[in-house]
Order: structure tokens, then sequence, then C-alpha cells
């Protein structure tokens, strides 16, 4: 069977032992950390601690591979798309120019240019690790019940679970669905043209929202059967207590958060670190 | 037992009840009065009303279906036009047919709090009072247990307690049994009969599978068609009565063949239950009747289509999904494949269409080696028809949805008009071909997806579980068409858990239990043999039963007479 993104799976690591309310907790302060600054030596620090968490909580490179492919195409578009319009960006920022090579056209390429662009890659890719085990680490209905601790309406927290937790069961539906259409004859493979398997992937899209429209009729009436959306607020059966390791946890992010904030006043007197002063 | 000094805890009166969504009412005039303690079985065909019934006693009507009613309709006095459905959940509990679907809570213990978590209930005592009441329902050492690990019957049993954590008064029932295989069933019964007897809360039970509700004791079965109650008497009378056969409900199957052998059923002999009944004075008529009937010729064997030669399959290369596995489909065959969930019924299914590809072993049509083929290569002469037909229709119009494995081959539309046309004619969809998909009924929609694999010219057709959740009629009006495409030549391949299908209309049939094939025999002979009912999650046919009670010592081939006396007769 392929590997199911965004499913959670239960190990038993430091990671899955924390509550979802401290993890939720840690991954704003250190997305906040990276987001801010914009110090290459900061976020290349943060991309390596969250690399050394995806291995502590055991998540398989399978799990993953299809989620990290989509963010690196996006971000090499970006990347690409950021130099076409700004190509000197960097300059501005930095203050001084030095050319690499001079490309076409008005496209010269910068050293400022080509620092700032690698700086804001590790920046964004810093993100996806933590974002990944976030997700991966925490069930969906602690997912929920942390949303609703830092102020999101318990609705919003749960229905943002159910998706979770179904999203497994719909891919499985999914290829179901695709390989019954395949059958009849959808062609799925390279071999269509690209507006053709667009208009073929409708095929097995339409079914999916039928079927999947059913599904959401009857967990609905199961909920509104046992009281849900009947008072403002509810409590939750797993909300884990918070013991040592979670201090610790967050004493940690707090830590990390505090240092970007402070390199960046006191150091680099501003979001960016400037090598070329 | 109704005391003429108790109060009933559900009372219709003159209660009538429509959608504004349908033209006509959908409940009647329902008089009905029922007593704190009393164990019900409400009983009808789909569309009957006897869903809508449930549905106006539990809230969803009208919180999530909206309709206007008529009359009155108290429960505990009180009407419940004044209670809104939270408060009708404290009283009636309800667990819904799909336990899948309803099981909101990512775990058991999870799953059990949700009504409290609803009510804000503290952390501490959620913990506890969850425990006594998964103690209650067995499931106390299953507490942080995912859905995905539990059994059908332990799904129930968290559905249950789930309601039960609130101290209801009534305990309903929508469609227990649907979605679970025989044996599973069978469990569910006792589990809600136990629970029935220890906690004496009044039960209601709405289901179409009336032989294996009666697996317990009823107080009375209530019979409703068109929106009005037909019937309201217990077990014994009711199947002594033509209520059932009139409005389209199975009659247990015990029954059928002391009909067949030309009893007369009265109250007395205790009817309404295998376990109740007394044969004493007909035991001689059975056994009479067992002697008369006549086997029918053997068939001629005919060549063989499909070969399935010592396959091997696993998704992880670890553990094997299928085993081994080996047997032939002759031409013109109608065979099933059974076995419990996860057996490997589907899997096996998916690599003779190729959505899988054999680890080792082969599969040969007409004596090839098919490994080459593609799935759409495949498909021209292995149909596949999915379950649920809302995941095959992606077309709005009846003729486009079946036009459209045509029109991917890039077959002329000229003959793709003669071809669609052809086969619609032989689905008896041929009134309907310009009518939109979703103005169809269940079953007519499962039709559309057999003709839209049909048109393409198969000559075998792979079905899965084509008649779950169908009522006797539905279930009826799918299988004789499919007989019917059966007597055309092609060769059909059931997957099922559905006992009576294989009794009806599968001479054969194929087992299979953890991966490997442990039978390969008649219909006749799998229901009847313990081995392999226990592997498989089916259960005993009451006809065994009905064999022993009679003192006919070869139960297997009383079966068999059974069968083979229903073709003829049906003939």
């Amino acid at each position: 069977m392929k590997a199911k993104l965004f499913s959670y799976n239960y190990e038993d690591t430091f990671v899955h032992r924390l509550s979802g309310f401290t993890k939720l907790i840690c991954f704003l302060l250190l997305t906040f950390a990276v987001m801010f600054s914009y110090d290459i030596r900061v976020i290349l620090g943060v991309l390596i601690f969250s690399a050394v968490l995806l291995k502590i909580s055991k998540i398989r490179w399978s799990q993953i591979k299809l989620m990290v492919l989509y963010v690196l195409i996006f971000l090499v578009i970006n990347a690409l798309i950021t130099f076409l319009f700004m190509p000197e960006q960097g300059v501005e920022i930095y203050g001084t120019r030095h050319p690499i090579v001079k490309l076409f056209g008005p496209y010269t390429l910068t050293q400022e240019q080509l620092f700032y662009q690698t700086t804001k890659f590790f920046k964004y890719s810093s993100v996806i690790p933590l974002g990944i085990i976030f997700l991966l680490t925490t069930n969906p209905t602690e997912f929920a019940s942390s949303l609703n601790r830092v102020g999101v309406h318990y609705k919003a927290a749960y229905a943002f679970s159910l998706t979770l937790r179904y999203f497994p069961d719909i891919q499985r539906v999914y290829h179901d669905i695709s390989q019954a259409q395949q059958a009849r004859g959808l062609e799925m493979s390279g071999k269509a043209k690209i507006g053709e398997r667009f208009k073929n992937s409708l095929m097995i899209v339409i079914p999916l929202i039928f079927s999947t429209l059913d599904r959401i009729e009857v967990i609905t009436n199961a909920m509104d059967l046992r009281g849900f959306g009947k008072g403002k607020r509810r409590t939750w059966y797993t909300r884990a207590k918070m013991v040592q390791a979670d201090f610790v946890a967050i004493a940690v992010s707090v830590v990390i958060f505090a240092i970007t904030v402070l390199v960046s006043t006191f150091i680099n007197h501003g979001r960016f670190y400037n090598p070329f002063i | 037992m109704p005391m003429t000094q108790t109060t009933p805890i559900i009372e219709f009166d003159h209660f009538t009840f429509q959608y504004y969504s349908q033209a006509e009412p959908t409940l009647v005039d329902i008089n009905l009065k029922i007593y704190p303690g009393e164990k019900i079985l409400i009983v009808g065909p789909s569309g009957s009303g006897k869903s809508t019934l449930g549905h106006c006693l539990n809230g969803l009507i009208p919180f999530y279906y909206k309709g206007s009613s008529q009359g009155s309709l108290k429960i505990k006095g009180k009407e419940t036009k004044d209670l809104d459905i939270f408060q009708l959940s404290k009283i009636i509990g309800t667990v819904l047919q799909d336990s899948d679907g309803q099981f909101v809570g990512l775990t058991v213990g999870e799953d059990i709090a949700f009504a409290m978590e609803n009510d804000c209930v503290q952390h501490d005592e959620m913990h506890e009072r969850v425990a006594r009441v998964a103690k209650m329902v067995g499931m106390d050492h299953l507490q942080t247990a995912s859905p995905y690990e539990l059994s059908g019957g332990q799904k129930q049993r968290t559905s249950l307690a789930g309601v039960l954590i609130d101290n209801v008064d009534v305990l309903l029932f929508d469609e227990p049994l649907a979605n679970l295989d025989p044996a599973t069933g069978k469990i569910a019964i006792e589990i809600i009969d136990d629970i029935h007897k220890e906690l004496k809360k009044t039960v209601l039970i709405i289901e179409h599978r009336l032989e294996d509700v009666l697996h317990r004791e009823v107080d009375r079965v209530i019979v409703i068609n068109d929106g009005r109650i037909l019937a309201d008497m217990n077990a014994h009378e009711l199947v002594c009565s033509d209520v059932l056969v009139k409005n389209g409900i199975r009659e247990p199957l015990y029954v059928t063949a002391m009909k067949y052998a030309g009893i007369t059923l009265k109250p007395e002999m205790k009817p309404g239950h295998i376990w109740s009944l007394d044969t004493g004075t007909c035991n001689e008529a059975l056994r009479r009747w067992n002697r008369s009937v006549v086997p029918p010729a053997p068939l001629v064997a005919a060549p063989s289509i499909l070969k399935i030669q010592n396959l091997n399959f696993s998704y992880d290369g670890v553990r094997p999904i299928l085993h081994n596995i080996d047997f032939e489909v002759r031409e013109g065959e109608m065979i099933s494949i059974v076995g419990k969930n996860g057996a490997g019924k589907t899997t096996l299914s998916k690599i003779m269409c190729g959505f899988e590809k054999e680890d080792s072993g082969a599969v040969l049509y007409k004596g090839q080696n098919i490994a080459p083929k593609s799935i759409k290569e495949r498909a021209e002469f292995i149909g596949v028809v999915m379950q649920n037909p809302n995941q095959m229709i992606s077309k709005n119009l009846i003729f486009d949805e079946v036009a459209l494995g045509l029109r991917l081959r890039g077959v002329e539309e000229k003959e793709i008009t003669t071809r669609v046309e052809k086969v619609l004619e032989i689905c008896g969809l041929a009134p309907f071909i310009e009518w939109p998909i979703s103005a169809l009924s269940y079953g007519q929609k499962k039709r559309v997806t057999i003709a839209s694999i049909l048109v393409l010219n198969p000559q075998i057709l792979i079905l899965d579980e084509p008649t779950a959740g169908q009522d006797y009629r539905h279930y009826t009006e799918i299988m004789e068409f499919l007989r019917e495409i059966n007597k055309t030549g092609i060769t059909v391949i059931l997957i099922t858990h559905d006992m009576h299908l294989m009794l009806e209309y599968t001479p054969r049939a194929i087992v299979l239990s953890g991966g490997e094939m442990i039978a390969d025999a008649a219909a006749s002979v799998v229901l009847t043999d313990q081995h392999i009912i226990a592997e498989a999650n089916l259960k005993e046919t009451s006809l065994f039963h009905l064999a022993q009670l009679a003192g006919i010592p070869d139960g297997t081939q009383f079966v068999q007479n059974f069968i083979d006396y229903e073709r003829e007769v049906g003939k």
C-alpha cells in the first residue's frame, strides 16, 4: 500500500509523548523565530535542530517523500520567480554590489542576490520539518484540543481535526475510484495530454465528492445525536497533563526564539545578517 | 411486558410526518405505545418509513431533516415538538448502522466520552465514567485501542457504550446489522439482548433482517410499510401470518422450508425463533419432503475461463495477503468468494483486474497468462463493479455514464449508441435513457454501474458485495438481474458475506481465511461445516438446525435439497 500523506502514526518517542499543546506552542515559537530572522546562521541552526527532531520522532522518509517533493518544487519556482522579478533585491538589502556573472538583458547574478535567496530558501525549508513533525506526531483530537486551547473555536478545531483524520481514508477511496475508472479506459498516465488528464481527473473527483458527502452525513448525524455543538465550550478527554518534559520543550523553544531576536537586535541591528560590510 | 397501570414511555397518537422535499407523507396516522422495559423490533422494507420513525424519536427530525408533522408524539410524557435534539439524546440513545462512520473519537475511550465532552464534564470524572461504562460492555481492556484495531463486534460495543454513558432510558438501534458479517451480526444481537436484560432499558431495533434479530427474544414486532403500521404482534404470530411475504420482508429460512414441506405454521409451534420451534407435529412431513426432492442432473463441465494458479501476493513483501491460492472458474458459472474482512477477497479481485500485481503464480484467462495485459486491456474481458455505486458514477446522464468506457476507447458515436441502447435494454433501464442519474434509486444506480461495465462486453463480471445494505425486494431485484446476465453466458464472481445470496444464487463458493483458501465447495457444505463457518465469520444456516430438529441425520444434504427445490420452483 502506498504511504499515506498526513497520516498520524503512534510511535513511542519523546516527541510523540509531548502534549499536543506543547507541540503547538513550540511549533509556533520556532516558526516565528525563523520567519523573523534573515540570519542564515540562525536559520541553519534551526534547520539542523528540526532535522534532529525528525530523526528522534522516527518519521520515515517514505511517509514524507511526497510532501517534501511538492515543497521543493514550490521553493524552486519561488526562487526563480523572485530572481525574475527582483534580481537586485539583494543589492538593495545589503547595500553593496558584487557581480558574479552577467546573464542576459538586465539580469546579473550578484553575490548579494545569491546570498539573499539562499537564506530565503533555507528559511522556508526549515519550517517544513517542523510542520511535518507537528502533523505526524500529534493525534488529530489532541491537535483539535490544543487549537481550542490557544483560542480557536472548538467547532473549527474539530472540523480541522476530522479533515486530517479522514485524509488517509479519502486517499484510499481516491485510489480505488481511480483504478475502477482506469479499468473503464481512463488514461491517467503520461500518455494523455495535460488538458485531457485534467478532464480525466474530474471523472475521479466527482465520484469522490459524492461518496465523501455520504460519509459526512453519517458523521454529522452521529455527532449531533451525541450533543456536539450544544454548548459554547466543551472539554476534552485526551487533554494530556503537562509534565516536566513539556515545560523543558517549551523552555528550549523560548530560548531559541529569544536567541533569534537577540541576535537580530544586538548583533545584526536588524532582521538581516550582512556579511558584505 | 406492558401492564395496564404503567404509562408508555413512547406514545405516537395519530402522528403523520412529511418531508418538505416529498410530495406525500412518509409516516401516516401512526398510533403506537411502547412501555418501559419492552424490547421491540420494527421491520419494514426500504422506503417504508421505519428509519423516518427512528429519526422522529431521536430528534434528527426536525433538527437535520426538515419536514412537517401532525398529531402527537410523546416521549416520557413530553411532546417531542417541545424538545430539541440535545434534550432527546438524554432520553433516547441512538446507535447508527455504520459502526465505522459513527466512530467519532480516535480511541475507544475517547469515543465513549464524546457525549460527556460536549456536556463539559471535567477530565477526571470523564475518565472514571468511561472506565465504568467500558466495563459494562466488556471493553475495559481496550480503552486505548483505535477503531482500526477493533473487530465489528467490538465497534458495536463501543457505540453502545457511547450512548449508555448518558444513562438513557431508551436504546434505539438503526439497522444495527446492515454492515456486519453474519457471525458479527449474531454477536451484536446477543450484546443488545444482554444489555436489555441487565439494565432493563427499553430497546427499539429497526432492521429488515428479521431472522437475524430473532436470534434472541423480542417482545413485539412492528411491521411498517408505506408509512403505516401493518402489524403489531409477537414473533410467533408474525411468522404464521402472511404480512411478511406481502410486504417484501424475508421470512426466516426454516419457515420457508417448512412451507415447502406443506406444513401450516401455527403459533402453538412457537415458530418465531428457531430455538423455540417445536417440530413435534411436523417432523414426518419434513422428512417426507426431504426424501422427495430430486437432485438436478449434474451439469456438463464447461471449459475453464479463469484459472488462479498458486497465487501469492503481499503489499509490503513481508506480510502475505494471499498465499498459494489455486482454483478454477468455468465458463458460465456463478460463484461466490467469501471470508471475513481482511481475508484477502478484495485483493484477489484486484489482482484479477490488474489493479495489483501478483508476486508469484498466475492468472490464466482461457488458458493464457494475462500478466502482460494492462488494466484497460483486462477490462475488455474482466469487468469489476465496486460496492458503492456512488464511487463509480461520474456523469449526469445515464446514457453518458454507460457510454463512457466506449468513448474513452474511441469507439464511433454511432456504434456507441447501438451498444448503449442494447445494454440499457438488458438492464431494464431503457425507459430512463434520458434521465439524470441523481433521480434514480440506489438499486437503479447499481444497475447503471453494472451496465457501464457490461457495455464493454466482458466475459467475466466481478461484483463486490452487490447487495450490501439492500432490503429483500432490492436484493431479489439485483440478484435476479445478475442471474439473467449469467444466463446470457457471462461468468459471474460475487464477493460477499451474504449467506442467503450464497444459498440461493451461487452453487459453489471459494472460502478465504487469513489469505489462504480453506474451501472450494458447494454452498450447502460451506454453510454447515463448523470449521469453515468459524474461519469465515459465517453462521450456521437455520435450515441445518431444522434438519436436526426433525431428526434428519444428513443436515448438509437437507440444505442442498432446499437449494435444489428452490431452484426448481423458481424456474
